[in-house]
């Protein structure tokens, strides 16, 4: 039996405990991956690469908003080519999952870029469908079910690895996307991805960003993606990795609670540094303890009502 | 959100003071920001032009309210910067990043072109506090030496000048009167040495450091976006040059000496040479 109260099984992957990296933050470098998985993190997940380079936009790209973050990198990437290299060496230091994040133009694309990544090494690929800031990508093949259903049938026919697909909060209803997901053959799914949102500067009267807009993150999402979770897990059955604004094992314990097997954990690097993947971890388990749990695979989805 | 990097991060929009020529590629840009006028030699804001672009910058100085910025025209953002007039609107947002220490003993600074802006931050807090405090000041010709007349009353010792072209002080590179002064014998050995210019000079600066024994703390620059220990565009190694750095100690220098001097990200998060 299984002593380790935080260990966790998910789309085929074994985590040692349920906190991960989140796409889009600290970057590609097998270096700051293995820092963060140092730190305590169960998993990690790189930022989206494409099957060619991307500069991203120019700055501002990201702006301070009230307990939030709105950022508009523009999806910058080495391409699939030249990061081959670093998933093969990443996949010789990193001692926990190692998910690649990938985003294409269209279903070849994403298959192609999945296929790449899988074969250089990675234990699994996470679909980006939902980033809300670039054109013909992301987000505007997440808010389709029918496009969004291609790109995953195209990329699980492509490899063999667990197909992970972070859904868009931007959506009408998240549950269908969620079961169109899982029809396709999701093998779990992350929701969710950042909120769209502007911020605008009064004395210049301009928007600050400059793509104008971008995806919202941090504690201000927090109760939007916790209710997406929730959503989900009462009508589909694929596993849930929660995403969005989690800072502290009480942030983490509700997301399990909604329903998620697991989280991602981004912008509260910025103030916490690494050190957040642990002292959330260390909360989970005090919690576990003193609620009398064994694991925490007995409250996923326990604030569940139905 | 803690309230203080939500504060830190959080945008100001303010007007420039004043605009100081300093040679004609560098001007210093004086502006008001109680939060940037806290900071500790070292640190650095993110400027934002607007509608132009939002860069890093190494402090310069602070005096009251107000803090002062030395920015040379290398690229889009700066040219268009120095452009920009007295009464123009800016944004600023920090200070960011961590902060030279400030050793009481022997210190030795190297600064090579506008590298020298915060080490002349970091000297006048230094110059009542150190035994010794000695400069060496490098660039490629007479004016692009910076605040030399600035420097001169902050040091114990004349700050010895190198430049490129022998226009002015001893013509060869400023890690030449590194080397003398740290091979010196019969006084105290050095307790650090600060270094901050072109990461060429840095890479000899920490060999040199390392071959004499003698610690130091480097201020590195890499491409940056959000300035917060986010978006890893400014990874040297493991460390992040914005949240990590970007002040960095011999131990840290050590580990990331195969980029040191070598090789950066580029916009696109492929590796080019320096």
């Amino acid at each position: 039996m299984n002593s380790n109260p935080l260990s966790t099984r998910l789309a085929g992957l074994e985590l040692r405990n349920p906190t991960a990296l989140a796409s889009g933050i600290l970057g590609y470098s097998p270096e700051s991956l293995q820092r963060i998985a140092e730190a305590g993190a169960g998993a990690v997940v790189t930022k989206s690469v494409g099957l060619t380079p991307r500069v991203g936009y120019p700055n501002p790209t990201v702006v301070q908003a009230n307990c939030g973050i709105i950022n508009a990198m523009g999806l910058p990437n080495p391409g699939i080519a030249e990061y081959a290299s670093e998933i093969r060496y990443a996949k010789t230091v990193l001692t926990v999952p190692f998910i690649v994040s990938v985003y294409g133009y269209s279903a070849e694309e994403y298959a192609a870029v999945a296929k790449a990544a899988a074969t250089a090494g990675a234990d699994a690929v996470e679909l980006n469908v939902s980033c809300p800031h670039v054109k013909e990508t992301g987000s505007e093949i997440g808010q389709n079910p029918k496009l969004l259903t291609q790109v995953i049938r195209q990329v699980k026919a492509a490899t063999s690895k667990p197909v992970i697909v972070k859904l868009s909060p931007n959506v009408t209803d998240i549950v269908e996307i969620a079961q169109a997901a899982s029809a396709a053959g999701a093998d779990a799914l992350t929701a969710v991805n950042t909120v769209r949102a502007i911020a605008i500067d009064a004395e210049t009267a301009l928007p600050i960003l400059s793509n104008t807009r971008g995806g919202l993150s941090g504690p201000a999402v927090k109760p939007i993606a916790l209710r997406c979770v929730y959503d989900i897990y009462e009508k589909v059955k694929t596993p849930i990795i929660g995403c969005g604004g989690i800072t502290t094992w009480k942030d983490a314990v509700e997301f399990i609670l909604a329903g998620a097997s697991a989280v991602q954990i981004g912008t509260a690097l910025a103030q916490k540094n690494p050190a957040v993947f642990q002292t959330i971890n260390r909360g989970i388990t005090a919690y576990l303890k003193k609620k009398k749990y064994r694991s925490i695979k007995e409250i996923v989805g326990k604030a569940q009502r139905n | 959100m803690s309230a203080k990097l939500n504060a830190t991060n959080t945008l100001r929009v303010t007007r420039i003071a004043s605009v100081k020529t300093e040679n004609q590629t560098t001007k210093t840009y004086t502006f008001k920001d109680a939060r940037c006028a806290k900071a500790k030699p070292g640190q650095f804001l993110m400027l934002w032009i607007p509608q132009i672009d939002e860069i890093p910058l190494s402090i310069m100085n602070t005096e009251g309210n107000s803090v002062s910025v030395t920015v040379k025209a290398v690229g889009d953002a700066t040219r268009h910067l120095h452009n920009m007039k007295q009464g123009e609107t800016i944004g600023v947002r920090g200070p960011f990043g961590n902060h030279f220490t400030q050793n009481n003993g022997n210190v030795l600074l190297v600064g090579g072109g506008t590298g020298t802006a915060p080490l002349l931050f970091l000297a006048k807090q230094l110059a009542t506090k150190t035994k010794r405090l000695s400069f060496i000041i490098g660039a490629k010709t007479k004016n692009e030496l910076l605040f030399l007349n600035q420097l001169d009353p902050l040091c114990t010792e004349q700050p010895v000048a190198a430049t490129e072209d022998g226009t002015y002080g001893l013509k060869c590179l400023a890690t030449q009167p590194l080397e003398t002064l740290l091979a010196e014998e019969g006084k105290e050995k050095f307790k650090m040495v600060y270094a901050c210019g072109p990461e060429a000079m840095t890479r000899q600066v920490f060999n040199l450091t390392e071959k004499h024994g003698v610690q130091m703390e480097a201020s590195l620059e890499r491409l940056m976006r959000c300035g917060i220990g986010l978006c890893g565009s400014c990874m040297i190694g493991k460390y992040r040059v914005c949240k990590d750095g970007p002040v960095f100690n011999s131990q840290q220098l050590r580990e990331v000496k195969d980029e040191l001097g070598i090789s950066k990200l580029g916009f696109d998060g492929n590796r080019i040479p320096l």
